[in-house]
């Protein structure tokens, strides 16, 4: 998986958890909470849509790293290849 | 205290038969069910009452996936009834508004769904959801509203079983005259067509109505009723003392006149005519009148072969024959049980009989019970009367709780 299609697994978890926000003109590099109206539970629904869909466990030390498509990117791309590798 | 008058100024409800006042009471008057078939897990298909409203009327899509149906309801039927007062609500102060929710349960439906979706992973339960608590705790249903009107005054709910949506009314003219809030929004609600256990619980009971037709499953009185239909459904009412609706010149629908609400301490399950007969002799008396003084009586009578002889049994000690102006009628015909709703939709279906002076019936009686065959009672088509000042509403529940509520019409 390249990192774009990482920020696509992501929309697509951010799409469902927020239905009314518009996610076209999402900026990659700037924190998601300062661009839409999410607050930690939702948060807490990425970690869970990420355990549900794709099998990645997000430890709580690293929910910092989900702040962000960019940062989502950086931190999940490895974590999807190794589930994919795991198979 | 009791002299405080306390006054219905707003209605906001969703049937299955109807999502406004105006729908549901010609729908009654026109003899139209609202009873379905859905597809209830583990169980198949049953006939139930289904709520078609548009929550997205009022909510957004976000408020929708984390909130409860029965917040949804809730919410629907509150900006309703907000709407429907006419009361400046923006220049309210919020913490002297009251939100008193009756409902029958809560929790079941969100519980069942949670067990459901982790038996899809093994049930395992990190894929429990984090929303669960918020969604199952007891006061949701009224906490949902509070939070979407940003009212910061006593906001919860009032457990009572199928008596709950009466609760809801009393609790808060209580409320009023005590002083704790000026306005309240109140009256009861339910989600439990979303939950199978209802069904299979009544099921396990023999109480659960079966028919070919589903529009003619729910029956009460009639020989051949055979249980419950389940509906889901909600009305809320705004209620403020006579004085502050008159001085805002808001639309009065009626005033709480009288109630009482008393308990069998007998079975779990099954109603104690002896106690339910004290009840409404007491709503009677505590809104000082007699029972010839009652015009319309709405049963709680929700078709069970027992219960509803039961109910007749009561009416009868307390009225006996000598009540010609008093008629009888009951709404399960057209929309089955709605549980925490049933009081305060069943309320609101008579309340425009002040107005019209017309009874609307029972319907799906084909073949009447001797043994409920009280006098007056209003059967399969509507009866024009000389005059309607006063509703009784009867809502009784599991637990042996019996609640009776008057309302008189308010002559300006």
């Amino acid at each position: 998986m390249t990192k774009d299609e990482c920020k696509k697994a992501v929309l697509s978890i951010i799409a469902d958890i927020a239905p009314d926000e518009d996610l076209t003109n999402l900026k990659a590099d700037v924190r998601l909470r300062d661009q839409l109206q999410l607050d930690s539970m939702d948060f807490l629904d990425i970690v869970m849509e990420l355990r549900k869909r794709h099998s990645i466990e997000v430890p709580e030390a690293d929910y910092p790293q989900l702040a962000s498509l960019d940062s989502c990117a950086e931190y999940l791309t490895p974590k999807f290849n190794a589930t994919a590798a795991k198979g | 205290m009791k002299s405080t008058r306390i006054v219905i100024t707003g209605v906001g409800l969703t049937a299955p038969n109807g999502n406004s006042l105006p729908e549901f009471r010609r729908n009654l008057l026109n003899g139209v069910p609202g009873v379905g078939l859905i597809d209830v897990r583990y169980m198949g298909r049953l006939p139930a009452g289904v709520c078609t409203f548009d929550p997205l009327k009022y909510q957004k899509k976000k408020e929708l996936r984390v909130g409860t149906r029965a917040g949804s309801i809730s919410i629907y039927c509150a900006r309703e009834a907000l709407a429907d007062s006419g009361a400046d609500f923006s220049a309210r102060p919020t913490d002297r508004v009251g939100i008193y929710i009756g409902c029958t349960e809560h929790g079941n439906v969100e519980t069942e769904n949670e067990i459901y979706a982790i038996s899809k992973f093994g049930y395992d339960t990190k894929f429990w959801s984090h929303y669960h608590n918020p969604r199952t705790v007891a006061n949701n249903p009224a906490g949902e509203v509070s939070l979407h009107l940003g009212i910061t005054g006593p906001a919860y709910t009032i457990g009572a079983a199928c008596a709950a949506g009466n609760l809801g009314l009393i609790h808060a003219a209580q409320m009023l005259r005590l002083g704790e809030v000026d306005f309240a929004l109140c009256g009861g609600i339910s989600e439990s067509i979303h939950t199978f256990g209802i069904f299979a619980g009544f099921k396990s009971q023999g109480a659960l109505a079966t028919h070919a037709d589903p529009k003619k499953a729910s029956r009460p009185f009639d020989r051949a009723r055979n249980g419950i239909v389940v509906s889901e459904g909600g009305c809320l009412y705004t209620l403020e003392r006579l004085e502050d609706a008159r001085a805002r010149g808001a639309k009065i629908y009626g005033e709480i006149a009288g109630y009482c609400v008393n308990s069998d301490a007998s079975d779990y399950v099954l109603p104690n005519p002896t106690r339910q007969a004290e009840c409404i002799r007491r709503a009677v008396a505590h809104a000082g009148l007699q029972p010839k003084d009652i015009h319309i009586i709405n049963t709680h009578a929700t078709a069970t072969p027992l219960g509803d002889i039961q109910e007749c049994e009561a009416i009868r000690a307390v009225f006996g024959e000598g009540c010609p102006d008093t008629w009888i009628n009951n709404t399960k015909g057209y929309i089955g049980h709605c549980m925490g709703a049933a009081g305060a939709l069943e309320l609101a279906g008579n309340l425009p009989s002040f107005e019209d002076r017309v009874v609307h019936p029972t319907i799906n009686v084909d073949d009447l019970d001797p043994q409920c065959a009280l006098p007056g009672l209003v059967l399969n088509h509507p009866k024009a009367v000389s005059r309607v000042d006063t509703i009784l509403n009867n809502s009784f529940g599991m637990l042996g709780i019996n609640s009776t509520l008057i309302v008189g019409r308010v002559v300006a």
